[in-house]
Order: structure tokens, then sequence, then C-alpha cells
């Protein structure tokens, strides 16, 4: 190439200094402000996620934590006045103009008035747990040392005075001393309390199990024609069968009323702060604490105990107490179940499509169709799932396998089994194309190297492409199981409910009882927070539900990744 | 490698002029046939790649193609273990007789023929396992299941392929932590393993430096005492120095084939020695 007058003259500088650092487009140009977008973008994505983690532990946790209890005089201007005994819930700055109009007499020459939420508790005396109150007039408050609090059974939290200790009908302690008398009969309730729940979920749940096993039985003997007539001896057998049952039962029940007996045993004598005396029997109250005489460790130890019944315990009131563990279990249990279907079904979808299909017209559009399924709403899958799986798969099936229990229906009817189906069916567009690509990414030089070697093109995908393509199948995974974990929508219609009495997997062969309805934690958000008859108790017991949810799906999450970054580790360097 | 240091040329025991002389008089004649090309055309859709080749590789010798990029050396030597089925449109008329056998005849199936005739590709393409494994995938694939027996052909193909010595600690290591020429060993053990008649190499050089380069070349002088060799290559100098019969390509044409001496010292046509002498390429 000759330099020729030809050359375009542009006015480019060949300076390799004195480059020009001053202009907005000299700024741009140095790329220093896409560097700044785009560690503004994921900033916010990630400020976000630890913002909603933050928002909903701060608001959910402290619900454990046992608030100290103020005792003071409620004296409302032009009203009534009250002694009241509670722990202040939150507090809020409100408008005189505000008050004036729900019908507080408020000095308006004071613009704000500050408002506090407190639990006065007590709910069958009181009617409500929760009351609005203005901090100005609650005056002469003081934290009495042996104020206690008492989780009920039934009704809510207690509070008051603990004035008298009663064992079989007399008094065993008072005063001073009835604290200490307490405590160890307390333990002992709650050790009554768990036998008793041993006995009634496991033995005599077992019972009725096999009760119910036999009914069918005997249901289905009936169904083939056969009669105690013609069969006597496969009669006698159920029957001679059922009489072992019932003895079994008779015997635990008999246990059982002891040890009831025994619960009943004990009482408190309770002073309110407003005087009035209440006795409670110990068979009700849960556990007591006295939150003014506790040191920093004790509460946290209390608050130990309180999150841990919130993972591990059964729900108690409608919900607003005791845990959630069943919600947990449902959920984990339902993604499993799920992951377990969809995966072999999008793998292989997603290799017909990809290997074996011939590419085309066809092909593309039933890529798209795949593609448009993900963007179908859930409570549409939701709808097919009871329409298809519930209604008509599960009646045919009650049809031709379980004719003994109906009308009853077994699988015609919503459980975990139609909801991860269900579920299945919503994730199987994500794991079908991140499948899809995870092939497409295999070189076409490792195909022909296994090609080479005598493989057919079904030994090469098993034994090379799909070990290889795992990594993004583990992708298309953790994608479905992030949306699945937090689908509630569709659950409604297919298996979840508020309170189911077992969960889908017990001690009773044939173990896994994939019909049974199920426990969800997004679904026990949803009850808790708006269909709960006691919307202040719930509000914390939402954030804290919503909290766990999160960290369920973390986990579950997490543990797909470290599959997948195991794999990935595995069948790295592939570009060389 | 001392032989970088001390600047004498490499040669690994791999007398040039004594291969040479060996091959100086060799006639095509008198050499026993592996593969018989019959009036083999090739099309891609409309386009014709091959255009009625004719000719015969001779069994346990070393056959060169050569010719500038596009002339269709590759194709034909994917012809011989029909890698061409996999491409969409690539049809064939014509014969490859393997031991008089027509491969493309119906009743072949291509991966027992795949068995009898391996291939090493361009670039290295071991799989992402271990170097044992990697061996001895294609004695998996044939049913040998017998640990012992495939230690044993897995050492043995790894001492075929000159890469034991380097290999023999490490054989559960992953092959993808091996370097270039040794992964290129690798795949070539990987090949005799299932004991093949015939192996074909795709410009098995084209992706490696020259030191690993020499190893495989010498590497190929081993094999040919028991293996039909079929290397294409674009560098004439490896045709010259590996091959014992050369053919040259040009646009799907075969312009010339004969022994590797003649070719490169009195070519017949015109083109052959334009190119050999790099008048055009």
């Amino acid at each position: 190439m000759t330099t020729s007058s030809g050359q375009p003259s542009a006015s480019t500088s060949r300076s390799l200094v004195g480059r020009d650092t001053e202009s907005v487009r000299a700024y741009v140009s140095s790329g220093a402000p896409y560097v700044w977008l785009t560690a503004a973008a994921i900033s916010v994505a990630f400020i976000i996620t630890l913002a909603l983690l933050v928002l909903t532990a701060a608001r959910g946790l402290p619900h454990f934590w046992p608030a100290d209890l103020v005792e003071a005089r409620y004296a409302p201007v032009g009203d009534e006045e009250v002694t009241v005994l509670a722990e202040i819930r939150s507090t809020e700055e409100v408008t005189s103009g505000r008050l004036k109009n729900a019908g507080l007499k408020v000095d308006e020459a004071q613009p704000l008035y500050e408002r506090l939420l407190i639990k006065v508790a007590n709910r069958d005396l009181l009617g409500a747990d929760f009351r609005p109150v203005l901090s100005d007039w609650l005056v002469d408050r003081s934290y009495p040392e042996d104020a206690v609090v008492l989780e009920r059974m039934e009704w809510g939290n207690f509070h008051g005075f603990l004035h008298e200790v009663k064992s079989a009908g007399s008094v065993v302690g008072s005063g001073a001393q009835a604290w200490s008398k307490y405590e160890p009969l307390q333990d002992r309730a709650n050790q009554l309390r768990r036998e008793i729940e041993e006995i009634e979920k496991r033995d005599i749940g077992a019972i009725n199990y096999r009760l119910e096993q036999l009914r069918l039985d005997e249901r289905r003997l009936q169904i083939d024609g056969k009669t105690p007539a013609t069969h006597p001896a496969a009669f006698a057998k159920i029957e001679e069968r059922r009489t072992v049952e019932h003895a079994e039962y008779e015997q635990l029940r008999v246990e059982l009323d002891t040890i009831r007996k025994e619960l009943e045993r004990d009482a408190l004598l309770m002073k309110t702060v407003d005087g009035r005396d209440v006795e409670i029997p110990l068979s009700h109250v849960v556990r007591g604490y006295r939150p003014n005489a506790m040191n920093v460790f004790d509460k946290l130890r209390y608050f130990g105990a309180k999150v841990w019944e919130f993972v591990s315990d059964d729900p108690r009131e409608a919900n607003t107490e005791g845990g959630i563990f069943p919600a947990i279990f449902g959920t984990v249990m339902m993604v499993m179940i799920m992951s377990v279907v969809v995966m072999p079904f999008g793998v292989l979808a997603a290799l017909y499509l990809r290997e074996y299909a011939k590419q085309g017209a066809v092909t593309q559009v039933v890529r798209i169709a795949v593609n448009n399924l993900a963007g179908v709403p859930s409570i549409v899958y939701g709808m097919f799932g009871l329409g298809f799986f519930v209604y008509f798969v599960g009646t045919s099936i009650d049809k031709a396998l379980y004719a003994e229990a109906l009308p009853s229906p077994t699988f015609g009817t919503p459980g975990i089994l139609w909801s991860s189906l269900t579920l299945a069916l919503l994730t199987l567009p994500v794991v079908i194309v991140a499948t899809e690509e995870g092939l497409a990414r295999i070189p076409r030089s490792i195909r022909e190297a296994s090609l080479a070697l005598g493989a057919t093109k079904a030994e090469t995908l098993w034994r090379v492409v799909l070990p290889m393509a795992s990594p993004a199948m583990m992708t298309g995974l953790i994608l479905a199981i992030a949306r699945a974990a937090g689908e509630v929508a569709p659950l409604m219609l297919v298996g979840v409910v508020k309170l189911a009495p077992s969960l889908p997997l017990d001690g009773n062969a044939p173990f896994l009882h994939l019909e049974r309805k199920f426990m969800h934690l997004g679904f026990h958000i949803y009850d808790v927070g708006f269909q709960s008859p006691n919307v202040e108790a719930a509000r914390p017991l939402v954030y804290a539900t919503a909290f766990l949810l999160v960290l369920v799906i973390i986990a579950l999450n997490l543990t797909a990744i470290g599959i997948r970054n195991r794999l990935r580790e595995r069948y790295k360097a592939l570009e060389n | 490698m001392t032989g970088v240091q001390d600047r004498t040329p490499i040669t690994h025991g791999f007398d040039i002029e004594a291969m040479q002389r060996e091959r100086s008089g060799v006639n095509l004649e008198d050499e026993t046939i592996a593969l018989e090309v019959d009036n083999l055309d090739l099309y891609y859709g409309e386009k014709k790649a091959l255009k009625s080749v004719t000719m015969k590789i001779p069994q346990k010798k070393v056959t060169a193609f050569i010719g500038p990029s596009g002339c269709g050396k590759s194709t034909l030597l994917r012809c011989f273990n029909r890698m061409n089925d996999l491409i969409d449109g690539c049809r064939t008329t014509g014969q490859i007789r393997l031991e008089g056998k027509n491969i493309f005849d119906r009743d072949v199936d291509v991966a027992m023929l795949r068995r009898r005739v391996g291939m090493v590709f361009q670039k290295p393409n071991p799989f992402p396992k271990s170097i044992y494994e990697n061996v001895a995938y294609g004695l998996r694939l044939a049913g040998v299941n017998k640990k012992r027996v495939l230690d044993e052909t897995v050492e043995w193909a790894l001492k075929g392929a000159a890469l034991w010595d380097e290999a023999k600690d490490r054989l559960e290591d992953s092959a993808l932590g091996l370097s270039g020429g040794q992964q290129q060993r690798l795949v070539i053990a990987r090949a005799i393993a299932i004991h093949p008649d015939v192996i074909l190499l795709d410009e098995p050089c084209s992706a490696l430096d020259p030191i690993s380069t020499l190893k495989v070349e010498e590497l190929i002088n081993e094999l040919k005492k028991d293996y039909t060799i079929v290397i294409v290559t674009h560098n004439m100098q490896q045709a010259a120095r590996v091959s014992d019969y050369t053919a040259f390509m040009y646009v799907g044409d075969l312009i010339e084939y004969g022994s590797t001496d003649q070719l490169f010292t009195k070519p017949s046509k015109k083109q052959t020695e334009d190119y050999i002498t790099g008048r055009y390429g």
C-alpha cells in the first residue's frame, strides 16, 4: 500500500499525549459513566434485597422478644379512668385534628399527640388484646417486678399478678413463694401435655389409620361381591383385627384419661390489674414469665425458645399463636416433589426439541409456545390443575383404585401431589429453556469426538452431552424453585389449606401420603394477614412468616446453586 | 526440553534422512489397499464439493492430503468415517470400499464403521472427564467393562500415543488439565484404544506449538507400523516429512496423487508444481 494524496485527511490527532479529558464527550467515551451506571444497578438490586430481609426480620422478630409490662393509669379526658397492665407495641405521631374526629377530647392547641398501641391481653375479660392510647394520658407508669405473662392455649395471653398456686384443690403457695412453687408445676404440666400429644398424634393416629384401612378392606370385599356368608374367613379376620385395634384403643384411652386428670390437678389463682380474681387451670397455660424481672440473658433464652417454637411447632388459635412447622414442611416437600417431576420432564422435552426434532418452522412454533407458557398467569394453571388433575385424573384414579373409599374422594380432591404437578407444569418452560440453552452450548467438536469413537447419537447424548449440560439444567431448576416456592394463587385451588390435620409424610405405611392436603408458607401469610380474626396479634407473624419463607427459598436455592457449582467445576474449561 | 536450549534440531530420534531413503521408490501398485474411493461425488445442497474422486489408500502407510483451503481435502477425509452424515443437506454418490465393502451401503452400521475408522480432529477435543475415562470411552461403548482389561488397554493406548510417562501418575485427573500437545496425543490414544484399522487425522497439528507438532509427527511415524493413516495438512513440509503418499486437491478435484517423493520432486501437473512452489494457495 502506498500513501497517496487520495487518503482522507481527517483531522485526527496523531499525538499520544494531550488527550481531551475535559469535555462531556470525552467523559462518556472514557467508559466511566457505564461503570457507574452498571454498579448503581447492581447496588440498587442488592440493597432492595437486603432491605426486604431486614424489614421482614425487624417487623417480625421483635414479636418473640419478651417486652416489659407497664402498669399505669389511663385517664382519658372526659372518660372513665382504668388501670392497665400492658406491653407497648408501637408508637406513632398523630395530629390532634384526626384524634378529635375520632371522638377524643384532645386539646387542639397541641398539634401532635403521641399515640401508643398497647397490648393489654386478657381477651376473655376485656374483649380485645390491643387498644390504642394517647401517651399523655397514660400516667403513673411503673414496671412491677412481679407482673406475670401467661401464654394460654386459648384466649391469647394473660397479664396479671400471681396470687396463689393450687394443687388438687389446696393452696400450696401464695404471695412471694407462689412463683417458685409455680415453675416446677408448669414443667410437669408441659411434660404431661407432651405425653398426651404423643399418644393422641402417634398412637391413636396410627390406630385410626389402621381402622380406616380395615374399613376399606371390608368395603373392598363387599365391592368384589363377597359377603360374610360366602367368605366368612375373610370377614372374620377383619373383625378380629378390628377387635384388637379397639382393645388397644380402649387401653390408650384409659391411659389418656389418667394423664388428663393429672394435668387438671393444678391451677393458678391470678389477680388482674383491675382487681379481678381469675382461676386458670395449668392445663391451659403453655408458659409463664415475668418480663420485668428478667435480665437480658433470660430474655434471650426466652426469645430463642419462642423462635424455636415458631419454626418447630404446630399452629394454635387460628394460626395466630404457636408455630408454623407444618407450613415449612409442606412448602419444602411440595417444592421437592415438583423438582422430581419437572426435571426429567423438562430435560426430555428440551432434548427432543434441540437434538432430535428437525429444526424448522414447526419446532420454532413449539419453542415459542413453550416460552409463552411461562407468561401464563399462575391462577390459570391453578384452574387447569383443578379441572384436569383433580377432577379428571384424580377422579379416574379413585374410580379405578380407591373405589372402596367412595363417595369420599382420595385423589379426586386437592392435595399435595396435584399441587406439585400443577407447579411442575408452571415451571416446565423455565427448565426447558435453560436446558436447551445448555445443550446448544456444548461444542460440536465434543459431540464429534464421541461419534467418531463409534458412539450412537443416544450414547453421545447420555454419556457426554447431558453431563456437560447438567449445570444449565441446574440453573433451570434454580429458577423453577424460585418461582414455585413463592407461588400461592394456583395452590389455593389444588391443595393448600389453612390448617392441615396431618403432614403428608408420617409413620403410617406407605409413609408418603401424596393425596393429603398441606400447609404452605405463602398461603399462611395470606391467611394470617388477611383472614385472621385478630389483626394486631397477627401482623408480626405475617412478617415473621414472610421472613421465614424468604429464608426457606434462599436455602433451597443455595442447595441447588451448590450442586450446580460442583457440576460446573467438573465440566469447566470447555472453551479451549 | 533440552533441544530448545542447545539450539540443535529437535528430531526425537526421528531420522528424516533414513525416512526419505526408506520412502524413495515406493510404488502404489505394490501396496495392499485399505480404502478404495471410487467415483465419489459429494454435494452440500446444490454445491458440488467433491468431483468424481477416485483413489486408493494403501494399508499401513501414511497418505497425506494437501491443497489450498476449501479444496475438499477435509471433506474427503470425513467421508471415510461418514462424519459428513451429520451435516444437513450433504449427500454423496459413488463408493468408498473398506476391505471391499462399500461403506455407504444401507446395511452398514455407522457406529461399527467408526470403530474401525478412527478420527483425530484439528483442535484437541478431550471429554471433560479423567484421562483414564477419556481413553476408556470407546472401550466402554464397545461393552468392555472389566477393570483389568480396561486398565491394560488404557496403559497400552497411552504408551502407543507416547503419553504414558507423562500421564501415568495423573490418570484420574481431568484431561482438560493437559497441555494442547498432550491433549492431542490423548485424543490419539483414545482413537487407538479401540484398535481401528484406519486413523484419520484432520490437520492434527494446526493448533499445536512446534515441539508438540514434532512429537505428534514422530508418533505418526510410529503408528503407521500398525495402522493405515490418512492425514490432512495445510503444511507441505509436514506432508513431506510424514507421508508416504500425497494427494493434491484443488476445488473438489483430485489433481495429482502419487508417492510423496515424486509429487514433491517431480510433479506431473502444472497446478501441483505451482502449489508446492508457493505460487498460489
